[in-house]
This record gives C-alpha cells, structure tokens and sequence, in this order.
C-alpha cells in the first residue's frame, strides 16, 4: 500500500475530498461576506445566523406547506434574503457613515438575537431535515465511498461561486456595482440609485448564506448552533482570502478546506487550530490577505 | 455562551429577592431548602439535561416535598462546559446564595471542579448528569453522590455485548476531554480484557466539532470491526448520522446514548443501536406513572435517564432531609451525604436502590436495542429490552475503584 508520511494514500484521497465539501461552504460564505464587505463596508457578524436560518426556512417549507428541497434551494434564499433586506433598510442603514466597529456590533447583536430566539423554541439538538430523494444514496468513487449529496454540494457551490464572481466581473451590474464601491457619491451622480444598490447587495449577500444553509441542511442536523460553528472559520477564509475580494474568498475556502481535511489525518487534535495558524502566517508575510491589495 | 450571562444574572436577581424574603419569616419557620440545577442550557447537551433537568427538580419538589412541609426553593444555570465558569457559579451559589445541593452538571470535566468545591465547602454534589467513573474512583469525595450512569457502567454494558458478539478489534472516535478519555479508557479495559485489541483512535476537538466524517473515515481504513463512539448528545448523533452516509459497514458502537439522542436521529438512522441505560420512560407502571406526571409539565417530552436521574436524587435527598431536619441537613453536607448512603433509595424512576460507601449509586442497567420504524408504534417508543444487568454487577466493584475513602 502506498503511504505518505505513514498515512495510506487511498486514506488522503478521501481526506481531501471531504475537505472541498466543507471548503464549499467556506467558499460560499466567504463570498457572501466579501460582496457585503465590499459594498457595505459592513462585517457581517449576523452572516453564520443568517446561513442557519436559510436552513431552518427550507425545514419549515417541508414539514408546514410540503415544499421540497429544489424549490426550496430557490424559495429559501428568497425569503431570507428579504429578511436582510428588511435588516438593512430598519437597522444597518443607519449606521452608514461610521465606523466599522458600529456595524461590527450590530450584526452581533442580531446574530445572538436570532440564534438565541432559535435555540428557545427549537432547543440545541435541532431537526432532522431528510436528504432528498435524488440525492441519496452513495457515490463510490474507488478509494471511498462519498455520499451522492456531498459530491452534489460541491457542484452547487462552484456553480454558485461562478456565477456569482461572473455577474460581478463580466456583468453591467457587476460594473455598477464594483464603481460604486470605488466611489459611491460619483456613481449616483451618474443617476444609479446607491442606497437601493446597497440595499439589494445586503440581501443578495444573505440570500448567498441562505443557499448554503439549505445545502447544508440535509449534511448535519438543522440546528441553531450550525452558524456559529462555522462563522469564525469564515472570517479566517474572508481575511486570508483579502478583505472585500472575491475570488480571493472563493479560492482560499477551498483551500482551507483542504487543509483542515489533512490535519485532520495527521493531527486531529490541531484541527480546529489550524486554519489560524494559517491566518498568523498569511498576515505576517501579508498584511492583505492573499488576493487583497494593500490600502 | 451568550443567553447565559442573561440567564445567571436573572438568577442572580430571583436569588437575591429570595435571600430578602426568608428573613422576615425565619424566626417562625425553618429555612428553605435551596437546589441548583446546573446544567448545560445552551449547547450540545441541552436536550439531555437542560431546561427538562430544571423540570424532574420541580418534580421531585411537588411529589414530596409539599406534602412534608419542607420549603425549597430551586434555581438554575448554565455551566457553558467550561469548568472554570461551572465552578465559579457553584461557590457563588455555596457561598453568597445558600444552596444545599448542586444537581445535575452533564460535562465530565465540570463534574470533578464541582465535586471539588463541594468538598471545599462542605456541600453536597448530586452527580446525575456526568459520566466520568473518576468521580467514584480516584477522585472521589465524601460529599458527591453520583447517581445516573459511568463510563465504567457503559462499557462493560455496550462494550462487553459488543465484544460477546465477535467485535474484537476496535477503533476509537473520541471527545478529547474527561468524558471520552474515561469512557475509552474504560472500554478498552473491557475489550483488551476480553482478548479484543484496540488498533487506533482519533481525539476530535470538543466542543465545536460538527462534521466527523474525516475521523469515520480514519476507521474505516483502519480496519477494526467496530467503530467505538466516546462521545455524547449532537456529536453522537452527528457521527452516527455520517456513518450511515458514508456507507460504513462496520458496527458503529454508540457508548453513551440517550434518548433524546435517538429521538434527534429517528428511527430510520438509529433503528438497531445497541445501546445501555438506567432508566427508560417505558420501562414499568412505576416508570410510565413518572413520565405520565412529567408530560404534564412539559408536553411531548419524555425524560432521558440525565433528568430522571435529577428528579431521582433531589426525591432521595429531600427524604433524608425530612429525617435528619432542615436545620441539620443544611449545616453539615458530608453528614447528610453520610445519612443518604444509610436510607434506602426508592424512586419511581430507578426503582429501589443504595448509595454505596464510595457514592456510587447502585441499580440495574439495561441493554436496549432501538426500534425500527416498523417495530415502533408511536411517538417515543423506541427501546426493546436486550438484557438487564443486576444492580450488583452493573458498575465497578468497590475494591477496583481507588476511591481513597474505602479503607482496605
């Protein structure tokens, strides 16, 4: 058998798989929160909230008006995202103008207002939400045995990041978007609406994070606490990856995947660890992250 | 972590106008009695000890204190599984606020610092919730009565089925702290005992872990025929779930499981675990007339044997407080540990019972196996009855413990 550092390598394959599942929900968050940071010049703190209520909004479709997991990867992301657009317009609007800190705060506060009234009515352990017909069952890809749903997740969310990098990249909007986060008060003079812009991207950001709740919703069991868990992890991808950049989210949440994956085999203990260390390296040789530029 | 800080100072705040009211009343009355439930009220945990936990205390409280004309009065928090902070509100509790008894406490790790400060005190520790045989072995103390389970008692229950039936090779997944040291620890006793080996094991980081398929696989690739899970509440719900995903045939052991556990998972995922408890709602009349009484107070609930285990001890302690006096109970903790170890237990719950010299709780333990959907026949019946483990063989014989207060 072959082995590399005393691990077989059949066992690495495997390992890096599961580490572009989990990248692909680092990737899409992180891209979320990079679009918002970039336009909003917001830190979302409320984003891991937002992910895990995308995933409560798809169970609540299927146990109250029997809407299934498709139309749900469409509807809940809709009604999330409405949700932050009604966050933006009452809350974070009036924050524009001050400092980061100030939105920094605020979303935190609303990520443990939603978490903590979510995990009052549904306790910690949370619901089951079933993996959809389709998708069930395994996939055997030689070297392990991967669930069909985890190999869908990681087509979903690359497809999801390509689209979202190609809107703003190749699009008119996306120009819009990207000239007004150079200089908004230009770009209204141009006779584009900004605060609106600024409102859609807030939503479209939580819409983003709601998507990727719903993917994961069937993975581990819908639970108040799943945001939480994964949000510092997202913050670690969005620095590493560059404040505000996109690809440099995209690119870096797989990436930490895949590392995390590998300290998984070697030293499982240092696993949670390890993405900071990254971090620590990254930010000292630099400052602005792998695809960030330097201010 | 974050409801807590909330959640302590609203009890602070109910403590405090407790502390106020008594005083006008105490040159008529005898003092309160006062229970601290602390608990795990905000993370994996909750469900098998939590709000529910608070509930069983009431219980205990309504069942037999009222009609004795003792005053109790109950409070709660949340430990947040950090010892420091379990600790912390326990001597606050000891010191500032009067509590007499400290129940509950699901974390192995919090568990010892309490069983610490209510030596220190001189209080008592109702030990339903952890899992540690430490607490009745090398760290045991005359003022900690663990009632519900150990790690001992799970894996020479699970653990020896297991290996009874052909499973002699191992692998660990386990939660790296107290608990699933202990409960590994313990088990592999059983299995290398038996002629079993253990050929690896992966230490996840707890709490926090959420996705176990990289360490499922780790097993899988190392051969063993059973997959050992020393953990508890979501991580072993979140493990077992990932394992059926992952089309992994070996047996996978849950060593510590509870029924809310079994509830999370349903039938489908979880039909066919093996799995040991002390108490299942289903059990008996006695049993049934318990959860009966408890489903009025929390509708759709059944208790896990963590919060029978809280209705349990809080019952055996107000007996004892009823036969020693308010005014003494409160005075000497270890005299009224002393006096708990003397009665007889007798509960709807765990049936009659002892406390043993080393605070071990002695009952039967029961090897279940789940339902599947089609054997079950509504909500929450979930367990058939595989075997029962006579209360003298079911933990640790009191020599082999270490417990330094058995002279030998």
């Amino acid at each position: 058998m072959v082995t590399i550092f005393g691990k077989p390598l059949l066992l690495l394959y495997g390992q890096l798989t599961l580490g572009l599942v989990n990248g692909a929900f680092y990737a899409l968050l992180s891209l979320g929160l990079a679009v918002i940071f970039g336009l909003l010049n917001v830190i979302n703190f409320a984003h891991g909230a937002l992910f895990m209520l995308g995933a409560f909004v798809a169970w609540g479709l299927l146990t109250y008006l029997g809407i299934g997991y498709w139309a749900a990867l469409i509807v809940a992301p809709c009604v999330v995202g409405l949700f932050g657009v009604a966050l933006e317009r009452v809350l974070i609007k009036r924050l524009r103008g001050l400092d980061h800190l100030y939105g920094l705060l605020l979303t935190f506060g609303c990520a443990l207002v939603i978490e903590g009234l979510m995990r009052n009515e549904f306790g910690s352990s949370g619901v089951a939400y079933d993996i959809p017909h389709a998708l069930k069952g395994p996939l055997n890809l030689g070297f392990m045995v991967l669930p069909l749903y985890r190999a869908w997740v990681v087509i979903a969310a690359t497809g999801m990041c390509l689209a979202t990098w190609l809107l703003i990249e190749k699009t008119r909007l996306g120009a819009t978007l990207r000239a007004a986060t150079e200089n908004a008060p230009l770009v209204q003079a141009f006779g584009v609406d900004v605060p609106r812009l600024v409102t859609l991207t807030y939503g479209a950001g939580v819409a983003l994070a709601a998507f990727a709740g719903v993917l994961a919703a069937p993975m581990n069991s819908v639970n108040p606490n799943m945001g939480s868990n994964l949000i510092v992890v997202v913050f670690a991808t969005v620095v590493i990856g560059g404040m505000g950049s996109i690809l440099g989210s995209i690119v870096t949440g797989f990436g930490l995947g895949i590392i995390e994956g590998l300290t998984k085999v070697y030293y499982p203990e240092g696993s949670a660890a390890v993405v900071y260390v990254v971090m620590v390296i990254v930010l000292l040789l630099r400052p602005a992250g792998l695809f960030g530029r330097a201010a | 972590m974050r409801l807590t800080r909330r959640e302590l100072m609203g009890s602070a705040a109910a403590a405090a106008a407790a502390t106020i009211l008594p005083v006008g009343r105490a040159r008529a009355q005898t003092p309160t009695i006062k229970l601290g439930v602390l608990t795990d009220l905000s993370g994996p945990y909750k469900d098998l000890g939590g709000p529910v936990a608070v509930d069983c205390a009431r219980l205990a409280v309504a069942d037999y204190a009222a009609a004795k004309g003792i005053a109790v009065e109950i409070v709660q928090a949340d430990h947040q599984n950090k010892p420091d902070v379990g600790a912390e509100i326990a001597r606050k509790w000891f010191d500032q606020e009067g509590v007499d008894v400290v129940l509950d406490v699901p974390n192995s790790g919090v568990s010892l610092a309490i069983a610490g400060v209510a030596k220190e005190k001189n209080k008592i520790f109702m030990a339903d919730g952890p899992a540690t045989s430490n607490l009745t072995g090398a760290k045991c103390n005359a003022n900690t009565i663990h009632w519900v389970y150990d790690t001992w008692m799970l894996a020479h229950s699970t653990g020896g089925a297991l290996v009874k039936s052909g499973g002699e090779s191992w692998y660990f997944i386990t939660a790296d702290y107290e608990f699933g040291k202990a409960l590994q620890r313990d088990t592999t006793g059983f299995v290398t005992g038996a002629g079993g080996k253990v050929v690896g094991a992966s230490q996840y980081p707890f709490p926090g872990t959420t996705d176990f398929s990289s360490y499922l696989l780790q097993a899988q690739s190392s051969g063993a025929k059973v997959i050992g899970l020393a953990n508890a509440g979501l991580d072993t719900v979140n493990s077992i779930k990932q394992a059926k995903e992952f089309g992994i045939t070996q047996t996978v052991a849950g060593l510590l499981v509870f029924i809310s556990d079994v509830h999370a998972l349903g039938l489908e995922t979880a039909g066919g675990l093996v799995i040991s408890e002390t108490f299942y709602w289903d059990l008996n009349d006695r049993t049934r007339a318990f959860s009966d009484r408890l489903a009025a107070k929390v509708p759709g609930k059944r208790a896990t044997m963590d919060q029978a285990g809280v209705y349990a001890s809080a019952l055996h302690y107000l007996k004892t407080v009823a036969d020693m006096g308010v005014v003494a109970a409160k005075a000497d903790g270890a005299a009224t540990v002393a006096r708990m170890k003397a009665i007889p237990t007798d509960d709807d719950c765990f049936g009659a019972g002892t406390i043993r010299e080393d605070g071990r709780k002695i009952h039967p333990c029961y090897l279940f196996q789940v339902k599947t959907p089609a054997e079950s026949k509504g909500p929450w019946d979930y367990y058939k009855l595989l075997a029962t483990v006579p209360a003298d063989e079911a933990f640790r014989p009191l020599k082999d413990g270490g417990c330094p207060l058995i002279k030998t």
